[in-house]
């Protein structure tokens, strides 16, 4: 009998804890997940019958062979031609086996069906955005209808980013520059972390987004929502714009409204606020300050945070600065 | 004593237990710092590659104690940043790179060869100097402000983006890169042209083949780095385009060059710990190596296929699809040899006489986590699992038991088995095995619950973490300070022995290699005269006569 507490171990799945979830691998999400999760536990099966047969042998020997007094003898043994052809044949079958049940899945990956819904997906320093094209929306989540193949086309504004999604078994380097493509089908509605997986600075940590999969009704009801709201929001002004573009911008990721420190100081209570600078002087936060932090944000860095934040010269029309300084005014 | 016992080396001079012996024959800081003699250098490289892993593993420490929970409350985000960048910096270039090399290496290579130093002692002083002064420069970066690229300096997050010393750290970078040629070519030179009489490339120690291929990969990768790091230099200081897409340059042909280095000189920091292993499981078994030219053959085509496999870490970078295919391919090609080697030693321990003593502890811990780490490489090399495994946990986990804990196992090994000839002194044995035991558990806990973490897709490199992967990271933090704590007290036996331990015995362990011909600790000149090499290195009296 395996002890209970091995059984992880061996893949034995918490059948509880979502669709296809083993120890090891997350829930199966997409319809790649499965494959690739054969190809995972078939190498896993070779790796655990290796490692018992090998470190069996270093066990027995070691205890059966063990020293009893210094001087005895030892056999004269000095190699075996059959046997090291044996064990170089047999790990290099396993290994094509490998490479080519994990080449075909992998071209099951990258290529994606003719027939895929496009969305766009820009990637900066801390954020992601998502376009659709067909649909004229901007989203700050990915939402996405189920069953139905993705193509998402990405780009990057600055460093190197990389989109994940651990549920789908998916991943893909987001590059300025040029445009990279992932493809996915998710058979069932269900929500699921995207990570940043390439180091992009201060924020890498806290650059994570959320695919939705809504069945294609509800999928409908969110894409009239967003048309909706995109038409109003050409009429939003003020303060209610500039809620919305802080949430847009992704300014939120780095700046709390509730007065936390996070990658940078937080925005209640700025203005009229009296901020000590890393060079030293100090300076009352005003209209210009806050302007110029949002346009050219390393020009005055507040003392004990990192001169991180991307400048927002040329992304921002008048109307939204404004709304954003009007926003931030009016936390307290 | 069995006839073929005639690797002698008597000279009427030997005392083999001398009270004045290289340690002692000359004195004062200076004859330390200005010596040409390799033992010397080979301590002083020791001494100063262990300060500095003490200095990457506080760092690496202040990592896990950070990620002990899923908030980043700890240290900042900048601040954790530059700790993992300094932690990977100081670990490749300035421990792992040199580690068994340029400090066991530098000591053992020449005694090896029965010969008197290695072919250019004042080039080898040179390249000691060239390591300080590049080692400045990171130290430097430490104390100015820090920096905050990763190790990998990947751009343009590196040539435009970056905050801190980053021009710094890459010309220590660059610095460091020729004291690791100029080893190298001395390592070539002085196997290729000095070896005792009678020592024939099939004589040589397979610690010796390990070495050779070794300084083939530095001599031949290291100036890749070397102008691409310089031509990072370039673009950030100059703001030419050469990396940077905002200025028309291209992003991942920095990756190609920088890993058409980094990957060969994984086996720049893994080849040599091999050679250790193919030394100790034989000495420590009294028996004759398993495939002698298997292992040694073995060495030199790691050392060629791992020059080939470089895209292995671009499948996701935006390569082509048929690039990536080939890359998985040939990666295949060195998990083979790989596979040969531990299947020999293995049968090395077949109907040997295995001594359960420290080293055998070590060598055979190192046997458990290289095969961890080499079996989770085939996951890495096949496609579509790296896909899902690539810049995650698993990746962290995969190249600490393959680097870190194949390296280091390897380098804590070789201290052992080759402290008595390096310090006339005998390590306490009962606080040796103990203290493995410890090591051994704190490491396998550190590490193995990273590969569940980075399976169920807990990127690397993160400040903060989502609270599912909370207790993977939990188990990871404790065992990463049992594992630190085991290296202080291993720290602090071995010293302790210095002080205190007993007078080593000539040849405590009954090795046959020629380091063990002569005294130790060894005369100022190795040898009184040239020994002649008329046996192999594992042709152990106890061996039975025939078959």
């Amino acid at each position: 009998m395996i002890p209970s507490l091995l059984l992880p171990l061996l893949g034995v799945g918490e059948a509880a804890a979502g669709q296809g979830k083993t120890f090891w691998m997350p829930p199966q999400a997409s319809t790649l997940a499965p494959d690739v999760d054969k190809v995972f536990y078939f190498i896993y099966w070779v790796d655990i019958a290796f490692f018992v047969l090998m470190m069996g042998a270093v066990i027995f020997f070691a205890i059966k062979y063990k020293q009893k007094k210094e001087g005895e003898k030892t056999s004269a043994n000095k190699g075996s031609h059959s046997l090291e052809l044996v064990w170089a044949v047999v790990p290099t079958i396993l290994s094509v086996v490998m490479f080519v049940t994990g080449f075909r899945v992998y071209v099951e990956s990258v290529i994606p069906p003719a027939d895929s819904y496009d969305v766009r997906v820009v990637a900066q320093k801390w954020s992601w955005a998502f376009e659709y094209p067909s649909e004229g929306i901007e989203a700050t989540e990915l939402v996405v209808p189920a069953d139905t193949n993705v193509r998402l086309t990405m780009n990057s504004k600055d460093v190197l980013h990389s989109f994940f999604v651990p549920d789908f078994r998916v991943k893909k380097d987001v590059v300025p520059g040029r445009y990279s493509v992932v493809w996915f089908n998710a058979p069932e509605p269900g929500e699921h972390h995207i990570f940043c997986t390439e180091y992009c600075g201060d924020g890498h940590s806290v650059m994570l987004n959320t695919v939705k999969v809504l069945p294609q009704d509800e999928y409908d009801a969110w894409l009239a929502s967003q048309k909706a709201v995109a038409e109003a929001e050409g009429d939003l002004t003020g303060v209610a714009l500039g809620e919305s573009l802080f949430a847009k911008k992704a300014c939120v990721g780095c700046h709390a409204i509730d007065g936390t420190k996070l990658v940078g100081p937080p925005m209640n209570g700025l203005l009229g606020r009296t901020e000590e600078l890393a060079d030293g002087s100090t300076i009352v936060a005003d209209d210009d300050y806050i302007r110029e932090s949002i346009l050219a944000p390393t020009t005055k860095v507040v003392a004990g945070y990192a001169p991180s934040m991307p400048p927002f010269e040329g992304q921002l029309s008048e109307t939204e600065i404004n709304a954003l300084i009007d926003y931030i005014k009016s936390l307290d | 004593m069995s006839p073929q016992t005639a690797n002698t080396y008597a000279h009427p001079e030997n005392d083999l237990t001398p009270e004045v012996n290289y340690l002692n024959a000359t004195k004062g800081l200076k004859s330390w710092l200005l010596t040409l003699d390799h033992k010397r250098i080979g301590v002083m490289y020791l001494v100063t590659i262990l300060t500095f892993f003490m200095v990457g593993g506080l760092l690496a420490l202040g990592i896990r104690a950070e990620l002990f929970t899923p908030e980043g409350d700890l240290f900042t985000a900048a601040t954790y940043n530059k700790m993992f960048t300094l932690h990977g910096a100081i670990m490749v270039f300035l421990v792992l790179v040199p580690a068994i090399p340029a400090s066991i290496g530098n000591f053992v290579l020449p005694l090896m060869l029965g010969q008197k130093d290695v072919a250019f002692p004042k080039l080898n002083l040179a390249s000691f100097w060239i390591y300080i002064f590049g080692a400045a420069f990171l130290v430097f970066t430490l104390i100015n402000g820090g920096v905050d690229t990763g190790w990998t300096f990947y751009t343009p997050y590196s040539s435009d983006h970056a905050s801190g010393s980053v021009v710094l750290t890459l010309t220590g970078a660059f610095i460091l890169g020729f004291s690791s040629i100029l080893t190298g070519l001395n390592f070539i030179v002085t196997i290729h042209k000095m070896r005792a009489p009678g020592q024939t490339w099939r004589k040589m120690p397979l610690m010796l083949w390990a070495l050779y291929s070794t300084s083939v990969i530095q001599v031949l990768a290291t100036p890749v780095i070397a102008i691409t790091l310089f031509l990072l230099i370039f673009e950030r200081i100059l703001e030419i385009g050469i990396f940077d897409p905002s200025m028309g340059g291209d992003p991942v042909l920095f990756q190609h060059f920088f890993w058409f280095y980094s990957h060969p000189v994984v086996y720049v920091m893994v080849l040599p710990a091999f050679g250790v292993i193919s030394e100790t499981v034989s000495v420590h078994s009294r028996k004759h190596i398993f495939g002698y030219m298997a292992i040694a053959g073995s060495s030199v085509s790691i050392a060629s296929v791992g020059f080939l496999i470089w895209g292995h870490h671009m499948f996701l970078s935006g390569q082509s699809e048929l690039q990536g295919a080939i890359f998985s391919f040939l990666t295949f090609g060195v998990a083979i040899p790989t596979a040969i080697k531990n299947f020999s030693w293995i049968a090395t321990l077949w109907k040997g006489s295995i001594r359960w003593n420290t080293v055998m502890f070590y060598t055979l811990g190192f046997i458990w986590i290289f095969l961890i780490g080499g079996l989770t490489g085939l996951f890495l090399a096949t496609m579509a699992t790296d896909v899902h495994l690539h810049d995650t946990y698993f990746v962290v986990a995969h190249f600490h038991y393959v680097m870190m804990g194949g390296t280091l196992f390897a380098l804590v090994t070789a201290i052992h088995h080759w402290w008595p000839k390096m310090t006339g002194k005998m390590f306490n044995e009962t606080i040796g095995k103990a203290t493995f035991w410890l090591a051994f558990i704190g490491y396998n806990l550190t590490f193995f619950p990273q590969f569940v973490a980075g399976t169920q897709g807990m990127p690397r490199r993160y400040h903060q973490y989502v609270p599912e992967f909370e207790v993977w990271m939990q188990a990871s933090t404790i065992g990463s300070f049992i594992f630190g704590l085991a290296l202080f007290i291993i720290l602090g036996y071995l010293i302790h022995s210095l002080v205190k331990g007993v007078k080593a015995p000539h040849n405590p362990w009954g090795a046959v290699s020629l380091e063990w011909e002569t005294a130790t600790p060894p005369i100022e000149h190795n040898f009184h005269g040239l020994p002649v090499c008329t046996k192999g290195p594992y042709d152990f009296d106890e061996i039975e006569e025939g078959a």
